[in-house]
């Protein structure tokens, strides 16, 4: 693998993929509904949601393998409108590998090159290169069978790379890995991406893969785009509830919206009393009520007779250990839901008896106001 | 103790295992063993060791007649069994529609309804239809019987073909026929290959319905049987068996290694994100 690049590389503004108002119906039954999006160029961006999002689907238009029934997509400035797979400049790298079992590592590779006629010293420099950029340098003769499922996946990847596409694509192409070989291949992919500058767009359903590697994140639910921001911005200031939930654990408080104004919203909580937090962009009043959500490790356990600016207090009602941390459920008074906290086990938070009166602080800035 | 239970357990399965392959093999022994020897009549003990019964064979012309008959229904049988067998096999392995699987049952039927009332059956139909009977009527039925075993032998291939390696294969650059050449037809080609062998096999080797099926022209399973009639003529019938036996053995152990490496190339494939 390269050596990774401490810098990112900086980016371009210029968009790669454009796609406008792309619906892809199935009979009444629509897969993507009106889906408007940029992808930039030198961009890691990961399509992720739960199965049936319609984020392959999204992805198998973008390559080719399947047409939209209404809307556009261009690629790198050109409308793929009636432009079959085979003469995209998109690779893809498949869910289940794809990797072509009656031919050895070397001539997967060189598959599409083939036909591009470069003669044998070009095929094979550029082969040796791709196999070079993967790991795999001197299993050029292997078998796909003689393979494990991580070998597998960067013989998909340099099979793709070789063809130094526009556009990378990559459908779930982690999910067939066991978790620590998943975790490096996370770091080896954005590495990866961050040398070779070629756009990404990678399909997950695996949020902590997508905020690990992405340089944006577009969250899609039935078939629609729900957000799009930097993994950062996604975590921290989801737009509604759902995109909070399927990011992560979070603390949902009910709230009555006291005032709003273009920038912010002051905002009345039984367990947080009066907040002003800053209003969400894709805020929509709808009614008098609002959600507050927080985080679980943005609440911190006060310790003895330590103060914090911002606190509520409550009763811990169940502990549960989880090795580096702990999790802690307290019961706020005039709360309905009790909150989850996630404490480091550096101080003890995982001897903290089950009925122990505790304080904990937070920070306003942690309280992201949603949309009921 | 134990030990003494495993060898008494072991050697009874041994014994066991010994006499089931007698028992299966020991007829097919005698068919060789008495092929070369020079008395005409099959009897213990041998009287000494001849291939004349094998250099008569080929100055028998109405053998070589049949043979000829048989190749020519062997191959027209196999062909076409394989080909209706890839387009059923395809359809199966492809597609999820309502009725798959019984449709796949009644194509597997023929391999165990009774031989001789599938043969009567056809020999009406053929009758009623006004064919004449001919080696095209035996070839009809030996397709009829060879497609079952044709279709277990392409489904096995094409099982788990990963519809994506087509997809990757397009990705890549490559162009429908491209994909066909360079990637479905090398994929499924052992397959195809094993099919035709175990059909023209069993073409080869069926005496019913080419017996009923047939107008004046033999095959070998039929001339085989003519001649048993001849005492004289037997040493000759062994002779020719023993050679049919070697060729049905050679061509089905092909057939079978194909076979596995086809389903090994896909299963792999697809077996590891199932």
């Amino acid at each position: 693998m390269p050596e990774p690049t401490q810098a990112e590389r900086p980016q371009t503004d210029r968009a790669m993929i454009e796609i406008r108002s792309v619906t892809r119906s199935y009979g009444a039954f629509k897969a993507l509904d009106d889906a408007t999006l940029t992808i930039r160029e030198g961009e890691f961006f990961s399509l992720l949601g739960p199965s049936g999002c319609g984020k392959t689907t999204l992805l198998r238009m973008i390559a080719g393998f399947d047409n939209p029934t209404s809307g556009s997509i261009s690629v790198g400035g050109q409308s793929m409108e009636g432009i079959p797979a085979n003469r995209r400049p998109t690779n893809m790298v498949f869910q289940s590998y794809a990797i072509f079992p009656h031919l050895n590592v070397e001539q997967n590779v060189a598959y599409g090159l083939k036909r591009l006629k470069l003669g044998g010293t070009e095929e094979t420099r550029r082969v040796e290169e791709a196999l070079a950029q993967v790991s795999l340098t001197g299993l050029g003769k292997r078998l796909a069978t003689e393979l494990s499922g991580g070998q597998r996946q960067r013989v998909a990847l340099a099979r793709a790379l070789v063809m130094r596409p526009k556009v990378l694509l990559l459908d779930e192409p982690l999910s067939a890995l066991d978790k620590k070989l998943r975790e490096q291949m996370q770091v080896e992919l954005r590495r990866l991406q961050q040398a070779v500058g070629i756009t990404f767009v990678l399909v997950t359903h695996d949020q902590y893969e997508a905020l690990a590697m992405s340089d944006r994140i577009a969250v899609m639910f039935g078939g629609k785009i729900a957000q799009v921001a930097s993994p950062k911005e996604i975590y921290q200031r989801p737009v509604n509830r759902q995109v909070a939930d399927f990011l992560g654990g979070m603390n949902f408080v009910k709230a009555e919206i006291v005032e709003e104004n273009a920038a912010s919203l002051v905002v009345d909580t039984l367990g947080f009393g009066r907040v002003r937090t800053d209003k969400p962009k894709a805020f929509v009043r709808n009614g008098g009520g609002a959600t507050l959500g927080i985080r679980p490790e943005r609440l911190r356990v006060l310790w003895d007779n330590a103060t914090a600016k911002f606190e509520v207090a409550g009763k811990v009602v169940e502990r549960h250990y989880f090795g580096e941390i702990t999790h802690l459920i307290v019961e706020i008074p005039g709360l309905e839901k009790p909150l989850s906290v996630t404490e480091t086990n550096d101080f003890g938070a995982d001897d903290i008896p089950v009925g122990t009166s505790i304080r904990l602080a937070y920070d306003p800035e942690a309280l992201v106001a949603m949309a009921d | 103790m134990t030990a003494m239970r495993r060898f008494f357990a072991g050697g009874w399965l041994t014994a066991y295992a010994f006499l089931y392959i007698v028992f299966l093999y020991l007829p097919v022994i005698f068919l060789p063993i008495f092929s070369i020897n020079t008395a005409p009549t099959p009897k213990f003990p041998l009287t000494g060791y001849t291939l004349k019964w094998y250099e008569d064979l080929p100055k028998t012309p109405a053998l070589l007649d049949a043979a000829w008959n048989s190749l020519i229904v062997g191959v027209s049988a196999s062909v076409l069994a394989t080909l209706l067998g890839i387009l059923a096999a395809r359809s199966i392995t492809r597609y999820r529609y309502p009725g798959r699987r019984t449709i796949n049952g009644l194509i597997m039927a023929p391999l165990v309804l009774p031989e001789i009332i599938l043969a009567i059956s056809m020999l009406l139909v053929m009758l009623q239809l006004g064919l004449s009977l001919s080696l095209f009527t035996v070839v009809l039925g030996h397709v009829l019987i060879c497609i079952p075993y044709s279709m277990t032998v392409l489904t096995a291939g094409f099982e788990g073909f990963d519809r994506s390696l087509e997809e990757a294969s397009a990705d890549l650059g490559e162009s429908a026929f491209g994909t066909f050449r360079r990637v479905t037809l090398p994929m499924v080609a052992p397959a195809i290959i094993s099919s035709l062998l175990v059909c023209f096999t069993i073409s080869l080797d069926e005496f019913v319905i080419a017996f009923f099926l047939t107008g004046t022209e033999t095959t070998l399973p039929i001339y085989i049987w003519g001649q048993l009639r001849f005492a004289a003529k037997l040493p000759g019938v062994l002779a020719l068996g023993t050679l049919l036996l070697v060729a049905s053995f050679v061509l089905m152990t092909v057939a079978e290694i194909l076979r596995r490496r086809a389903a090994r190339r896909t299963q792999n494939e697809g077996g590891l994100y199932a």
